[in-house]
């Protein structure tokens, strides 16, 4: 998609027909149209029409790692919020402790924080996350701050190069939830320092360069730190 | 509706605020002006001054107003207390709730509500000045909002009135317009494929003259519409045309 411009589209512009093109996501179809049924840009892969969202809430895809915040503990399991438009249930089978009956506050509590995975969504979109998986843990220290989901692919770059680079110069430990939360753990200079860039990487998520942007800015900051 | 001694149109055929017969009155949409809120929408419409803000897709609570199939849509329509000349008794009452409820109703045609089963959007609209024709430009306001949350859509909902003064179809009534004229006929479209999502109708229109005003409120509906789409427009080029001046 080289240097061509992106181009934002809003609901009900229309995109293409079906005859020579295919309705992606983020697209309907109406009598032989393809128009876009959210604010996004526009990718056109192959002959296949996408609309990539621009804003709105985390759809939860399962495999995702998310950030999620305890809202309530019940006596087998606990609701999640993972920034969906539904809460999430994480049961005590998908916790890697040994959990006594009606124990899980002293495990999770409301207001803790966890690192997890998706495990299924059904048709009704009911959501279940688990904590049994590599580099899975409750979250200790650091913090937590948000961004729309749709610029957490920008953020962490093509292959994990914006986020690489970004560590590189902060040296914080940091994590980017797919649902748009993201840990940030390290000294308080490295934290400011890494909000700064998300700030950046947010508000020109839809522009070209972004990386080399950020690696002068961290770069002028880095100079009086080193 | 009143008698009265007041010309609403003058012998050039112009109304009380200078308009011909089919001119809307100005209106500026800017939308993303709320911080906290999902989506949000900020309109003037002549002197109506709304905000609009939306929140969701999220839980429905209680859990009795849960649709297992599909999205239900909230749609809050509040005058403040100073939104009016005399003061207006803050809270519910029977006109703002019928108001919400056909907006909600309008709403609920445009928005994709099947991908979000069990969830509610929620739409509040906010009047903090009137000047009649509140319901369309809520309505209007509620449909920018909505683009700004990122959700599904079929098409951005607009509305817009026509109404009888002085025996003459005419767009868009004013404040005197409204309590003085004849007839007074808000209609919202889907402006896509020209689907009506709210008609109401007050005083009295032959056949005729209701085709007329039915017309000629559509075409003020598309008018609208090319408002709407170029606030939304403005606000996401922007980001792009930054970069292009670098």
């Amino acid at each position: 998609m080289a240097n061509e411009a992106r181009k934002i589209v809003i609901p009900s512009q229309m995109l293409g027909e079906t005859k020579t093109m295919k309705a992606g996501r983020g697209t309907f179809v109406d009598q032989g149209k393809i128009y876009a049924e959210r604010l996004g840009i526009l990718s056109i892969q192959g002959n296949v029409i996408h609309v990539l969202p621009l804003k709105g809430r985390y759809d939860p895809v399962v495999g995702d790692f998310v950030i999620g915040v305890v809202e309530e503990a019940a006596t087998s399991n606990w609701m999640v919020d993972i920034n969906a438009p539904y809460p999430a249930l994480l049961h005590v089978n998908e916790v890697p402790w040994e959990i006594d009956f009606a124990d899980t506050e002293k495990y999770l509590n409301t207001g803790d924080a966890i690192l997890a995975k998706v495990l299924s969504v059904d048709e009704s979109k009911k959501l279940q996350i688990t904590l049994n998986d590599r580099n899975l843990f409750k979250i200790k220290g650091g913090h937590i701050i948000e961004v729309e989901s749709s610029v957490v692919p920008r953020i962490i770059g093509k292959k994990g190069s914006m986020i690489a680079l970004i560590k590189k110069y902060t040296r914080c430990r940091i994590f980017v939830g797919q649902n748009g939360r993201i840990w940030i753990d390290g000294d308080a200079e490295g934290i400011a320092l890494v909000q700064q860039a998300i700030t950046k990487i947010e508000n020109e998520a839809v522009t070209f360069g972004l990386t080399d942007r950020i690696e002068e800015l961290l770069k002028k900051d880095a100079k009086d730190v080193r | 509706m009143m008698k009265s001694d007041i010309k609403l149109i003058n012998s050039e055929g112009k109304r009380l605020d200078g308009r011909g017969p089919e001119d809307l009155r100005k209106i500026k949409i800017e939308s993303g002006v709320l911080h906290r809120a999902d989506g949000s929408c900020y309109l003037e419409w002549g002197g109506n001054k709304i905000y609009a803000a939306v929140y969701g897709p999220r839980e429905a609570v209680p859990r009795h107003c849960q649709n297992p199939l599909r999205a239900i849509v909230q749609a809050r329509y509040n005058m403040a207390a100073f939104s009016v000349e005399d003061r207006k008794r803050p809270g519910p009452d029977r006109r703002s709730v019928e108001i919400s409820k056909v907006i909600s109703e309008a709403l609920e045609r445009v928005i994709l509500t099947e991908q979000f089963p069990r969830a509610t959007v929620d739409v509040n609209i906010e009047v903090l000045a009137a000047e009649a024709g509140t319901r369309c430009a809520g309505l209007t306001a509620a449909g920018v909002a909505l683009v700004d949350a990122g959700i599904p859509m079929r098409d951005i909902p607009v509305a817009c009135a026509a109404g009888k003064i002085e025996d003459q179809i005419v767009l868009d009534l004013g404040k005197l317009e409204d309590n003085l004229g004849q007839a007074d006929l808000p209609i919202a479209i889907s402006p896509r494929t020209g689907e009506v999502l709210l008609l109401q109708m007050d005083g009295h229109l032959t056949h005729d003259e209701f085709n007329k005003a039915f017309d000629l409120a559509v075409r003020g509906c598309h008018i609208v519409s090319d408002v709407q789409k170029q606030a939304i427009m403005h606000k996401y080029q922007s980001v792009v045309a930054a970069e292009v001046q670098e």
